[in-house]
């Protein structure tokens, strides 16, 4: 029990401050990249804080609840992954707070609101499916989805899924808002539609939605982890790498429209995800 | 300890929304180019953003004239607390070489408080840079009461009245 409660307490502390850190982090090298010299590493925090400590303006009621409903949903996720729990459980519980992101937005009447609302429901369709089919596939494997017996596991498992872990890269992509499919919300500094999905949160509940990502964030990442679980050496360098291409990526593509990311998303991720599965069936 | 650390943040983060009443874009060029590479204004953790509801500051370049004066009280409205205005450029500061013309108003205080004024025609980034800073100040000297200012739904209040 008292284990329980220490593994919850560091988890809720942990995640966020290194969630902002990963942030910061990625806005100095993608400064770096375009040739400018970028904000300090702790900018995300110093945001945040700023948003927290604004006047709370708001549109209706069913936002404020919103934006709270995602920021739970999203720490449960994290601190049910981090408790060994049921790998769909987690999922779902990530999606009801993705959902509720959009449904804050809905609520809005605002023009831009509504179109970045539709945009973060057709970005979650992309990737939904790819994260169960991976789920699927580590349960194949491993013959458990529980986390627990996921990290137990005596091989990496990157070595078994390889492709499921590239489909995985697409939902890493979409999650964490990089170029080519930014299309609602981009960590750059967009204006408008791109930006539609947050027009209407503002101070705290800009910075609540802040602090979910950091969590939806850290839970993609420790999901990526997993691949190779049987080492901490393997588990950070096979992080680190992700997350290195994923900026690359960001910066060197530019953003397509939603045909093309739900054709490529559901295209290529099912594909690979399909050609793993049956290896793994068929051996 | 908290109202440091949140007037810390304040001055380390602010955000821009920039509004051009009718400039004739001079002053809006160097705007814009205090994001380029060359002054890179995100080392100070600038953001441009676009929308009202998320900036800490607001910078006005241009007269303001009978059209466009709505506009700008209505986007200094929507600005929640704590915020500072900069009216950047001979325009915005009193009309300039436009001060004359029948339609317009006059420099960007006619309408709403501004806080620093960046004279130039246009000004230069260099001093738009020094203007924003100085608008930091009043961050600096801001306590954490200035909370109850407004109703949490401002902004469906105006839409009715």
């Amino acid at each position: 029990m008292i284990d329980t409660i220490l593994v919850v307490a560091a988890t809720l502390v942990a995640a966020p401050l290194l969630g902002g850190l990963i942030s910061g982090l990625d806005r100095i090298a993608t400064a770096r990249l375009q040739s400018r010299v970028g904000p300090p590493v702790v900018q995300p925090f110093h945001d945040v804080i700023k948003l927290l400590n604004k006047e709370p303006v708001a549109v209706n009621v069913w936002q404020v609840f919103c934006a709270y409903a995602y920021l739970s949903a999203s720490m449960i996720a994290v601190v049910l992954f981090a408790l060994g729990s049921d790998l769909l459980l987690v999922l779902f519980t990530q999606a009801v707070g993705a959902v509720f992101l959009v449904v804050g937005a809905l609520s809005s009447t605002s023009p831009y609101s509504l179109v970045g609302a539709h945009r973060e429901l057709l970005q979650t369709l992309s990737y939904e499916p790819l994260l169960v089919l991976v789920a699927v596939g580590i349960y194949l494997q491993t013959g458990s989805f529980k986390i627990a017996d996921t990290r137990a596991w005596g091989a990496p498992l990157l070595l078994k899924l390889p492709f499921l872990y590239a489909a995985l890269g697409l939902v890493l992509t979409i999650k964490l808002r990089k170029s080519p499919f930014d299309l609602s919300t981009s960590h750059h500094g967009h204006q408008e539609i791109v930006k539609g999905l947050l027009t209407d949160y503002s101070g705290p509940f800009l910075a609540f939605v802040e602090i979910g990502h950091w969590f939806d964030v850290i839970l993609l990442l420790w999901l990526c982890s997993l691949f190779w679980a049987t080492s901490w050496t393997g588990m950070i360098l096979l992080v680190a790498v992700t997350y290195a291409l994923e900026v690359v990526t960001d910066n060197v593509t530019a953003r397509m429209n939603w045909r093309w990311m739900l054709g490529y998303a559901w295209a290529m991720g099912l594909t690979l995800s399909v050609v793993n599965l049956i290896w793994l069936h068929v051996r | 300890m908290f109202e440091q650390i949140t007037r810390g943040s304040r001055v380390k983060s602010p955000w821009l929304l920039h509004y051009d009443c009718s400039s004739c874009n001079g002053c809006d060029i160097e705007v814009i180019a205090c994001l380029t590479p060359v002054y890179d204004i995100e080392r100070f953790g600038i953001i441009n953003v676009g929308n009202p509801l998320h900036a800490d500051i607001l910078l006005v370049t241009g007269a303001v004239n009978h059209r466009n004066r709505k506009v700008l009280e209505n986007l200094y409205e929507q600005m929640p607390h704590p915020r500072v205005v900069i009216a950047i450029g001979s325009c915005a500061l009193s009309g300039g070489v436009f001060r004359e013309a029948y339609n317009v108003v006059g420099g960007v205080d006619k309408v709403i408080a501004v806080d620093v004024y960046v004279p130039g025609c246009a000004a230069k980034p260099e001093a738009i840079i020094d203007g924003v800073l100085l608008g930091l100040e009043k961050f600096k000297k801001l306590s954490n009461n200035w909370r109850g200012v407004g109703g949490i739904f401002r902004e469906a209040e105006t839409n009715e009245s």
